[in-house]
């Protein structure tokens, strides 16, 4: 597996692919895309940048364990289901402000982080097994 | 107003015990054994608050308090204080507040006493919402709860097997009897409409004329029976005489064994006096009784001698109450009383003689009354209570159940020579606690005996006074504790006249021929003992050993289960999971007639025909590979075929996703075939593959089938006209796969990345699990050397 070609190209092929998954995630409440698609694709990244440079140098990238990326996206979306109740409406009643920023309009909302939440959930969730799987190969 | 009071009042009452239960661990710690002084203030109050209620009820009245738990099921959290209730609530409280004082001089010292106390207080307030608890949910709520306390009290040494056996016994027997109660009060409510026992009472003869009246009857019977204990469920009883003694004292004498009893007495006027139950309960109850006796008489340790006895009241208690009739109900009443003052009294003082001598075994015991005097004062004057003897409240019951019998019948007769042969076995072995272990000479074994404090003989005192006071003021006793709780027990207003002026009459007669019999078997104590010994030894099997090879089974059924459905073989799980899948697609569709038309043939374009050829080219590729891992990459090749369909029908999210997830898998299952340790190719010969490929075929043409009735259902496009008019208006969205996953059905998405999260957790813990194994399988050279 570990060819040079492959071992040269994947750091820059992961960092494209969670580039995009990021695009694909913010764009996703008007178009194809959201935080599920966009957490698998962020996965498959750190999948391939394990298979091509080891499980260890994903770990050290990472940061964090994965398993705690999981958990946080979890915590992150009931977060924010639970504004809204500060706001004294129901549970998970979706919040949205639209302030300028630098002229344009931005939309910011809590269906927002709970999507945010959604794709840290499936990022660390998928990449945790995957590596998992793949860290013998490095024994 | 005054139901203001009575709310306040009643919560109060039911709440103070666990209350305590709270606070006494910490109150342990801070000032030692001398907690049970302030615990027991918990339940002295809760008297109090009952005591204030006694004017009301014992004129009649009924207090009924309580508020809603489930609306929507009708379940109330209520409460109802008639005559039964209140002489019952006044019981536990009053004996639980000597129990606690007695359980502070009795376990003083032992490292978990404020656990103690914490489980004794809690098993004290379920046990009074128990008698207390008018709503059939309520009631059964507290009724497991007492099981649950009982288990942790018999328990309390946990480090001691028999003590571990014995609560186990105990929750089972009692719990599965719980259960039954539960489906019983579940029959009352869904079939006969009845939500608590108000409407119980109030309902006539709707139960007993009801279809359901079977049922219902085995039902309460099964949780009655259980947890008092009667034969062949008697067993748990004197297995739970591993707790401490002031367990034994309190829940299995005083209060939790009369749980069953309540149950009946309070199902009597709505269940009773059928064919049934005045075959059926007298029938156990004189076994019981009778064998409970025989069994107490055969015991050497004077504590399983009680246990015994205790098995045997009960079992004259149901009998009673089987017979139905007002006099049998005052006696049963009557006895009901006297014998939780004076049992529960014998057992303090047992546990007095085995703190002060260090033995309960019979045998080594005598000559103890010089040295506890006080104790010996107490246990006679119980003694002397459960022998029926004038002037005791003990004598008063055994008067009216024999007054109550004294008919020519043979059904009478036979229940007659049940209670007289029962009762004067009970007489000997009431004197063989209570005076043997004082008279005689004292033998050498025993070092040093000598009394216990003021709080280890004060509780059995009171209750052998009070046993003395409730005959000698019968008047009183009557009008405010016996007499309501029978008229509540009968179901309409009954007048007890009975007093300890013995009258010549039958019942008197039978009373004297009774302690006549009692002395007889006193006397010849040994040689009953022997003979019963003999006797039981040559029957062999009894019930308890019952239990154990019943659990011995349970458990060499659940390894066969298990090792059935878990062989740990991935090919079977895989083939057990699709027969199963194939099945609930197939069975119901055939059932219900579901089964779709035969579908015309659409119209395809170009495009489609090329994806449906790709697919038929990865199911080719998939079936002629040459080993596992092209296997599934050409899996994935189905895949990516259905994604571009997806695609073709204007479906980017969903395709989108399913080329992610396709991808994935592919990568993750070749991981795994990595890690397995599989030759790369299957290498069965074709007989041994065809099974598989039939039921894979079998699995595919269900899904399809399936997917085809459903196309071929009419479309009700009322969801999807909903999120197209409203994705953008109220929730600012375009995409409306997205806006339904975060916002319209946020909830359901929470929970699946919560299953995504914990799917995680798990398959990275067996994948550790594994490592860890083969790290173990390694010789490690720090133990090999010695």
């Amino acid at each position: 597996m570990r060819t040079v070609i492959f071992r040269f190209t994947a750091p820059y092929l992961t960092a494209l692919m969670v580039l995009f998954s990021i695009f694909v995630l913010l764009r996703g409440h008007n178009d194809p895309g959201g935080g599920f698609i966009g957490g698998l694709i962020a996965a498959s990244a750190l999948a391939i940048y394990g298979i091509a440079c080891g499980v260890a140098a994903v770990r050290r990238a990472l940061w964090f364990h994965p398993m705690a990326i999981s958990a946080s996206g979890l915590f992150l979306a009931v977060v924010a289901g639970i504004f809204s109740v500060f706001a004294g409406t129901g549970f998970m009643t979706g919040l949205w402000v639209f302030p300028k920023i630098f002229g344009t309009e931005v939309a910011l909302s809590t269906p927002l982080i709970f999507d945010i939440g959604v794709y840290l959930v499936v990022v660390g969730g998928i990449a945790s097994i995957a590596l998992a799987l793949e860290e013998r190969e490095s024994d | 107003m005054a139901e203001i009071e009575a709310t306040t009042g009643g919560i109060l009452a039911l709440a103070l015990p666990f209350v305590a239960a709270a606070l006494a661990p910490i109150l342990k710690r801070i000032i030692g054994a001398h907690a049970a002084w302030v615990l027991a203030l918990a339940p002295a109050a809760a008297f109090a608050i009952l005591f204030s209620f006694l004017p009301e009820v014992s004129s009649g009245g009924v207090v009924q308090f309580g508020f809603d738990w489930i609306p929507a099921f009708d379940v109330r959290f209520s409460f109802r204080i008639d005559g039964l209730a209140s002489t019952f609530g006044l019981l536990i409280t009053g004996i639980g507040t000597l129990i606690i004082l007695y359980s502070g001089g009795y376990l003083k010292g032992h490292r978990d006493q404020g656990r103690f106390f914490s489980f004794m207080l809690m098993f004290m307030g379920s046990m009074l919402g128990l008698v207390l608890a008018d709503d059939l949910m309520t009631l059964f709520v507290y009724w497991e709860l007492t099981s649950i306390t009982s288990f942790l009290l018999i328990g309390f040494d946990h480090e001691r097997e028999k003590a571990r056996r014995g609560a186990i016994q105990a929750l089972a027997i009692t719990g599965g009897g719980g259960l039954a109660l539960l489906a019983g009060f579940i029959l009352i409510r869904e079939l006969a409409g009845l939500n608590s026992m108000t409407e119980v009472l109030a309902a006539g003869d709707a139960l007993r004329t009801s279809p359901y009246y079977l049922p219902i009857f085995i039902l309460v019977l099964c949780g009655a029976f259980t947890k008092s204990a009667q034969m062949p469920f008697h067993v748990w009883l004197p297995n739970a005489m591993e707790a401490p003694t002031p367990v034994s004292a309190y829940l299995h004498s005083a209060t939790m064994v009369k749980a069953g009893v309540y149950l009946l007495l309070r199902m009597q006027p709505a269940l009773g006096d059928t064919a049934l139950w005045t075959t059926v309960l007298p029938a156990f109850g004189a076994v019981t009784l009778v064998m409970g006796a025989l069994l107490a008489v055969r015991a050497t340790d004077i504590k399983i001698t009680l246990a015994y006895t205790t098995v045997s009241s009960l079992g004259l208690l149901v009998m009673l109450i089987g017979v139905s009739t007002e006099y049998a109900l005052i006696g049963a009443v009557l006895y009901l009383i006297a014998h939780s003052l004076f049992k529960g009294g014998l057992f303090m003082v047992a546990g007095s003689v085995d703190h002060g001598a260090h033995t309960r075994e019979i045998d080594r015991l005598g000559g103890l009354a010089r040295h506890m005097p006080i104790t010996f004062a107490a246990a006679l004057l119980c003694a002397l209570s459960m022998g029926g003897i004038t002037p005791f409240v003990g004598f008063l019951a055994k008067e009216e159940i024999y007054h109550a019998l004294e008919y020519g019948d043979a059904y009478h007769i036979a229940l007659m020579a049940a209670a007289i042969l029962g009762n004067a076995l009970m007489f000997a072995a009431a004197f063989i606690v209570a005076l043997k272990p004082f008279v005689g000479k004292l033998p050498e074994t025993i070092d040093h005996p000598h009394e216990g404090g003021f709080t280890i003989w004060f509780g059995p005192l009171v209750l052998g006074v009070l046993g003395l006071l409730g005959a000698l003021f019968y008047e009183t006793y009557h009008a405010l504790f016996s007499g309501p709780m029978a008229s509540a027990t009968y179901g309409q207003p009954v007048e007890i006249d009975i007093s300890f002026v013995p009258h010549l009459n039958l019942a008197f007669a039978l009373s004297l021929a009774t302690i006549a019999l009692g002395i007889v078997i006193y006397l010849a104590s040994n040689g009953v003992r022997a003979a019963t010994s003999r006797f039981l030894a040559s029957v062999g099997w009894g019930p308890d050993h019952g239990f154990d090879q019943a659990m011995r089974g349970l458990l060499r059924f659940s390894y066969f289960v298990t090792n059935r459905l878990q062989s740990g073989r991935l090919d079977y799980y895989m083939t057990i999971t699709v027969i199963a899948i194939t099945a609930a697609l197939f069975v119901p569709m055939i059932l219900g007639g579901a089964l779709p038309a035969e579908p015309q043939m659409p119209q395809l374009r170009l495009p489609e025909w090329l994806v449906l050829a790709l697919i038929l080219v990865g199911i080719v590729a998939v079936v002629v590979a040459k080993n596992r891992l092209t296997a599934i990459v050409s899996l994935g090749i189905q895949g990516f075929g259905t994604a571009l369909i997806f695609m073709l029908l204007g479906a980017p999210d969903l395709s989108f996703t399913q080329f992610m997830v396709e991808t994935l898998s592919v990568v993750i299952l070749a991981l795994v075939m990595t890690r397995l340790k599989l030759s790369p190719a299957d290498h069965r010969p074709l007989r041994e593959k065809l099974p598989d490929a039939a039921l894979a075929l079998a699995g595919g043409a269900g899904f399809a089938v399936f997917l085809l009735s459903i196309v071929q259902r009419p479309f009700d496009p009322a969801l999807s006209d909903f999120f197209e008019e409203y994705s953008y208006a109220i929730a600012h969205g375009k995409n409306i796969v997205n806006v339904i996953l975060v916002d319209f059905r946020g909830v359901d998405t929470m929970g699946e990345i919560a299953v995504v999260m914990t799917t995680g957790l798990a398959v990275l813990a067996l994948i550790r699990i594994r490592v860890g194994r083969r790290a173990k399988a390694q010789p490690d050279p720090m133990e090999t050397t010695p």
